[in-house]
């Protein structure tokens, strides 16, 4: 998942060339070639589903944490119905696959529960739902991880449950469990190429919608691939900035 | 030495543990006079540390009664806040929190559970590390100091609560011997300035020095309980005897 610049420009390089080396017509790279207008028209309607790509992600992603912390707690409790319920949570919600979640959410919740819902917050509800039981359990590992001295010497300075999780336990998990957490922030953003098939005018439905009208996939679906690859580089790059300045002081 | 007309802060009444089936704690009793220092002293397993975390409730007894400040511990809202006004503690392993500065770590306690403004918790934070006489360390991290300036920080952390009583679990034992005396002095600076003590500890020139009461502990037991001139010349139980020459220089 981290990539360093060397390995990103190697990256980049090795997939520049099969595609830079097929600009001639024969391979019909001139549905996407940015010199021409009509090239440039399906580029830019390419790149137009960016934006509900990275919005549907972060959303979902940034209820997950939150949700996933939730969930974890409960199960780190002496209750045992308290254990229970995370237990139940976790392995009900992490076990059928995103794309019948997102199937279910979109169409089977709406008429379960009589409420109506856009073809966005379905898939931010699936995905988020989906991520949290596996977010949960990142936690729980980490929070597990903590020495129980770190409690006992939060105890004596009478500190309660909320305070030792938010000052003493949570900040040195959290440092711990970031390389996982960004693994699954990765995986998320991949995810949510699979709302797609409900409708969700993210980057994978673009594509999609372009190939039907141009019947031009390899070329349509490399730019696709392409997409990816830079959003995941930028999102290593992000969680590697969030490990350092987390870690700095530490190291001073 | 101690005024013997001051009242019993800690009293320890018949008070047993148990893990499970074992009795690690087996009808201790134990009364600790205010400004009182108590050593305790005993082989690995006797039950030393499961004594003082009683006191604080990090274990909690079955059997018995603890009574601190005229409070009994047990469930109740009551035990948990006289505990948090009365006691302090300072464990072996230090148990500092790693990710806080040294000042962080002293003044999280008084903030957060005190209500105190940053401001007055970092200006009592630095009265403690002149006590401990670390106070060009506050803007560091625990991992940046030596085994005994952080065991000084995890004093200072404690003292900062102001408590009335603190426990020390054989403060000095994880210690590389050259820095055990700098945390053994600032101790007896403490015992010096009149605050009640329970000691779990084997270094007995420290005891000697600032104890009034030794207790030696043996399976769960409280085999002896004296004051240091007569426990380490004229100790009763062979089992103490035993145990003294093992642990004393001949
Ligand atoms: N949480 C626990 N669960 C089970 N047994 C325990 C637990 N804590 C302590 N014991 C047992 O209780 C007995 C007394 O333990 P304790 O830690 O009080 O001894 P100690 O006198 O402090 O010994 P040491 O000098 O090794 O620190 C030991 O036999 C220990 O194995
Ligand atoms: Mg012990």
């Amino acid at each position: 998942m981290a990539l360093s610049w060397k390995s990103a420009r190697w990256i980049a390089f090795l997939t520049l060339v099969p595609i830079l080396s097929g600009c001639s017509d024969r391979w019909g790279w001139y549905v996407v070639n940015p010199t021409t207008p009509s090239g440039w028209t399906n580029l830019t309607f390419l790149m137009s589903g960016l934006w509900y790509t990275i919005l549907l992600s972060v959303t979902a992603i940034a209820i997950s944490v939150v949700l996933g912390l939730l969930i974890a707690l409960p199960g780190l409790s002496k209750n045992p119905f308290l254990r229970a319920f995370n237990r139940i949570y976790v392995e009900v919600v992490r076990a059928p696959p995103i794309l019948v979640l997102i199937l279910w959410v979109y169409y089977g919740l709406p008429q379960a529960a009589d409420i109506q819902i856009s073809v966005f917050w379905a898939g931010v509800v699936a995905l988020a739902l989906s991520d949290s039981a596996f977010e949960a359990e990142i936690y729980r590992a980490g929070i597990q991880s903590i020495d129980k001295g770190q409690y006992e010497a939060a105890q004596t300075i009478s500190l309660g449950y909320a305070d030792t999780m938010r000052y003493v336990i949570l900040p040195q998990a959290i440092r711990r469990i970031l390389p996982a957490m960004g693994n699954q922030f990765v995986y998320m953003l991949k995810m949510s190429s699979l709302v797609s098939v409900i409708g969700m005018q993210e980057l994978t439905r673009k594509a999609n919608e372009l190939v039907t009208a141009e019947y031009r996939p390899l070329e349509i679906y490399s730019i696709l691939v392409l997409e990816y690859l830079v959003l995941i580089l930028v999102v290593s790059a992000l969680v590697r900035w969030l490990e350092r300045r987390l870690t700095a002081d530490e190291a001073r | 030495m101690l005024r013997n007309e001051t009242a019993t802060i800690i009293s320890i009444r018949a008070v047993s543990k148990l893990f499970g089936t074992f009795k690690a704690l087996d009808e201790v009793s134990l009364n600790v006079r205010e400004g009182e220092r108590v050593v305790v002293c005993g082989p690995s397993g006797s039950g030393k540390s499961t004594l003082i975390r009683c006191v604080n409730r990090l274990e909690q007894h079955d059997v018995g009664e603890i009574v601190l400040d005229g409070v009994t511990l047990g469930n109740t809202r009551d035990s948990a806040k006289v505990i948090a006004d009365t006691v302090g503690m300072v464990f072996q392993q230090f148990n500092l929190f790693p990710h806080l500065t040294v000042l962080d770590n002293i003044t999280l306690g008084p903030v957060r559970s005190r209500g105190m403004s940053e401001a007055d918790a970092k200006a009592l934070a630095m009265h403690y590390l002149e006590r401990v006489k670390i106070p060009e360390q506050a803007g560091k991290y625990p991992r940046n100091l030596s085994g005994g300036q952080q065991q000084r920080v995890a004093i200072a952390r404690a003292l900062c609560m102001e408590p009335r009583v603190m426990l020390f679990d054989e403060p000095t034992s994880a210690l590389d011997p050259e820095m055990i005396n700098e945390v053994l002095d600032v101790m007896a600076e403490l015992a010096g300035s009149g605050m009640t003590m329970i000691c779990v500890t084997h270094e007995m020139g420290f005891a000697r020095r600032v104890a009034d009461t030794m207790v030696f502990m043996d399976k769960g037991k409280i085999v002896e309980t004296a004051p240091p001139d007569v426990f380490f010349t004229a100790p009763e139980s062979a089992r103490c005897q035993e145990f003294l020459q093992q642990i004393l220089p001949h």
